[in-house]
């Protein structure tokens, strides 16, 4: 299988599909002639057309709202917002009308659009170009919210996102675009090759929106984790020999609950990691879910290992991002509890 | 501070309306234009040669009936009748549903009175199938495309004809087998999704067009820039009209920045095609669409339209104008009122007399009563509501999820 890293198996999802079905899209800020900030969408143009990938004026709600009327209108465009943190101008387009098209006309009018956007930190991106927005998305009802891990899973969950006739909200991870990181921003920089995720088949193929994968299986506590946070969980975990039974969720609305729930039913111990601000970050809704359902086979109580309650800083970058020593603490105390 | 010398003269600046409630409106310094100027442009011109149409006002019909100047438009009698059957249709259905509202059988509910002209002559010069953007005031538009007024009036009641399950506020239609797009509460957004619509049209080969609505207040938001923006960048084939009633809500044009300069004047900066038209003269409505639509099928790019009119009732059920303006202003509004213009106009070609026209609104109103009857028969939100509760799982997404299974079963419970 072709080796990836993860920016060429989104470019080859979009490749992928644009190639099948005449009716993808792929707009944004310099995502045409140039191929885009990161080069997610190089080539597409010169390969697919002017009409088929094009630039786009600087105005988020503009492009949001254009792809919403398109999809309406039988296209299935992909956006990008260049960053996450310039995604609030579009923020009343999403919530308000692609989320409820298909609601408030009852099935008369649909949103079949994919929204990319590069999230996280890790990348010395400072206030505006590190955020993790995602809590604000899966709280709006008739939105799908996803956000793979590495090479493979974007690729087939970009497919997934493409074909859904509902709106999806595609979160990539920037700090992993170029290889995994666990967190030590000393240890020299990893890239995908090599790696078992970095082997992306070509061609069509799908990972489903509402399936975790299994990151690794362990007995001792359950590590709810995705994006970046799923290779720091995993290098903690070995490093300080706890078993683990690693969950990166790819896919945060709709939620894998049925994999969350058999996994803390058999640990009886949970923690949850993610790099956005702590107060009512999705981290929250998983917590209350696994109190829910698993209360009587918890062991300790459930933590949160999260980005501190602040702007993202500058400076301060590895002070903010909850690397290994926050989440090994986080890990020996559910174990000692 | 008050001690504190200036430095500048500056001082901010609140616009008010002239006349405020108590007040007697006088209208006498706006200026009816009776040159019929200005004249009417190749539709496929540039853009700039229409900056004249931004400031002045396309108008066909003098208020003796007679319709003077080069935007005539070529409209048979019989057509000319429908549409003024269309016009009292539409006024009539707005006055039951604003009774019935206040009768308690329905929440609430918006009229178009005194713009009607605008939605029945836009519809008419436009395609049915050409998809139309609308706000919550141009059901106008699906009166003239033949939408069942039962269908309307069931969605106000909420009952089980509702084609929308009771899932959405009256007048929040959706009906895209006539062409008009689900309307939203958040004022704006559909402009610019009517240019993605439309530059899905260009996209596809396509000679369909996309026309969005606005009215003059909600062009202060974002999404009137990004419309206009886009629209231009890409040439969409697509119509923006401005609806400017003089009112949003209780503020008037002014506080929407319109006392320096037309709203249709804004076009010409993004470079696009501009018209403003007396919204109240139908045939001029009729003429600058047909205008405007022509130019965009032929590949010209988007024309903005500002529809001058007066929004003669208050803005919904909800509100009371003799709050915040003249109570007899609606009446001196110097445009005169659509559906009498018409009426002249007719009556002066020789294709309509003052017996027909009284039995015409004797008609529409029975006919407004009897599919009321009918339409409130299948239920109302005060008595018995027919729509099923569980209907408000459906439709979240394309397939129910997880979590929305569960939480109907949380409802059934609930329900037990």
């Amino acid at each position: 299988m072709p080796e990836m890293n993860m920016i060429e198996a989104i470019r080859d999802a979009m490749d992928v599909k644009m190639s099948q079905d005449p009716d993808v899209l792929v707009f944004g800020e310099d995502v045409g002639y140039f191929g885009g900030v990161f080069r997610a969408t190089a080539g597409l143009q010169e390969k697919h057309g002017l009409h088929r990938c094009f630039d786009t004026p600087i105005s988020e709600g503009g492009i949001v709202g254009i792809a919403i009327g398109m999809a309406a209108n039988g296209l299935r465009p992909v956006a990008e917002i260049q960053f996450a943190d310039y995604i609030y101008p579009a923020y009343d387009q999403i919530a308000s009308e692609a989320a409820r098209l298909r609601y408030r006309s009852n099935g008369d009018f649909t949103a079949p659009l994919t929204i990319r956007t590069p999230v996280g930190g890790g990348i010395y991106g400072g206030t505006t170009h590190s955020q993790s927005p995602e809590a604000l998305f899966t709280h709006i009802a008739g939105l799908k919210t996803v956000i793979p891990s590495n090479p493979y899973d974007a690729k087939g969950l970009l497919i997934a996102a493409i074909e859904d006739n509902d709106p999806v909200l595609f979160l990539e991870p920037k700090r992993l675009y170029n290889g995994p990181f666990d967190g030590d921003p000393h240890a020299p920089a990893k890239a995908w090759r090599g790696h078992k995720l970095g082997d992306v088949p070509a061609g069509h193929y799908r990972v489903e929106i509402g399936e975790a994968r299994k990151l690794q299986k362990g007995v001792d506590v359950t590590v709810l984790a995705y994006g970046t946070m799923v290779w720091v969980a995993q290098k903690v975990a070995q490093d300080l020999g706890i078993d683990a039974d690693i969950i990166d969720l790819r896919s945060l609305l709709p939620l894998d609950i049925e994999m969350i729930e058999k996994s803390v039913n058999k640990t009886g111990r949970c923690v949850i990691l993610h790099e956005a601000t702590r107060t009512s970050g999705f981290g929250a809704e998983l917590a209350a879910q696994v109190q829910e359902r698993c209360f009587y086979a918890l062991e300790a109580p459930i933590l949160r290992v999260t980005g501190w309650d602040t702007p993202y800083p500058h400076a301060q970058e590895w002070a903010y991002f909850p690397g290994p020593k926050r989440v090994g603490n986080a890990l020996r105390t559910v174990m000692e509890a | 501070m008050s001690k504190q010398k200036k430095s500048n003269t500056s001082r901010l600046y609140v616009p008010e309306p002239q006349f405020r409630p108590g007040d007697t409106p006088d209208y006498s310094h706006i200026s009816v234009p009776v040159g019929h100027a200005p004249s009417r442009p190749d539709p496929l011109c540039p853009a700039h040669e229409t900056s004249e149409h931004a400031t002045r006002l396309i108008r066909v019909l003098r208020f003796s009936g007679e319709a003077a100047g080069d935007w005539i438009p070529k409209i048979s009698p019989d057509t000319l009748r429908r549409a003024l059957r269309d016009l009292a249709l539409t006024r009539a259905m707005d006055d039951r549903m604003f009774n019935m509202q206040r009768q308690g059988k329905m929440s609430f509910y918006m009229k178009s009175a005194g713009e009607e002209a605008v939605s029945i002559g836009h519809a008419m010069a436009l395609r049915d199938t050409d998809m139309v953007f609308p706000t919550y005031r141009q059901q106008g538009i699906l009166i003239h495309r033949g939408a069942s007024i039962k269908e309307m009036m069931c969605q106000c009641l909420s009952n089980s004809g509702d084609p929308l399950d009771g899932k959405s506020i009256p007048v929040l239609y959706s009906f895209k087998k006539h062409g008009f797009f689900s309307i939203s509460g958040n004022l704006g957004t559909q402009l610019i999704q009517g240019v993605g619509w439309a530059m899905a049209n260009a996209y596809k080969d396509s000679d369909g067009i996309a026309s969005v609505f606005t009215g003059e207040g909600a062009t202060a938001e974002g999404d009137f820039h990004y419309a206009l923006n886009f629209a231009s960048t890409y040439r969409a084939p697509c119509l923006i009209n401005v609806v400017n009633n003089q009112w949003a809500i209780s503020s008037f044009q002014g506080i929407a920045a319109g006392e320096g300069e037309t709203f249709a004047a804004r076009g010409i900066g993004y470079g696009l095609a501009t018209l403003r038209v007396d919204g109240n003269d139908i045939l001029a409505v009729y003429a600058a669409t047909k205008w405007a639509a022509e130019r965009a099928r032929r590949g010209g790019g988007a024309t903005l339209i500002e529809h001058f009119t007066y929004r003669k009732s208050g803005h919904s059920t909800s509100d009371d104008p003799t709050k915040y303006r003249p109570e007899n202003e609606p009446d001196v509004w110097p445009f005169g009122d659509p559906l009498e213009r018409l009426k002249n106009h007719l009556i002066f070609i020789g294709e309509w007399d003052e017996e027909q026209h009284t039995r015409l609104l004797a008609e529409v109103k029975l006919e407004i009563r009897e599919i009321y009857k009918s339409a409130e028969a299948m239920g109302n939100l005060s008595g018995e509501t027919k729509v099923n509760d569980f209907t408000m799982f459906e439709q979240v997404y394309e397939r129910s999820l997880p979590h929305l299974d569960e939480q109907k079963r949380m409802f059934a419970a609930e329900r037990d």
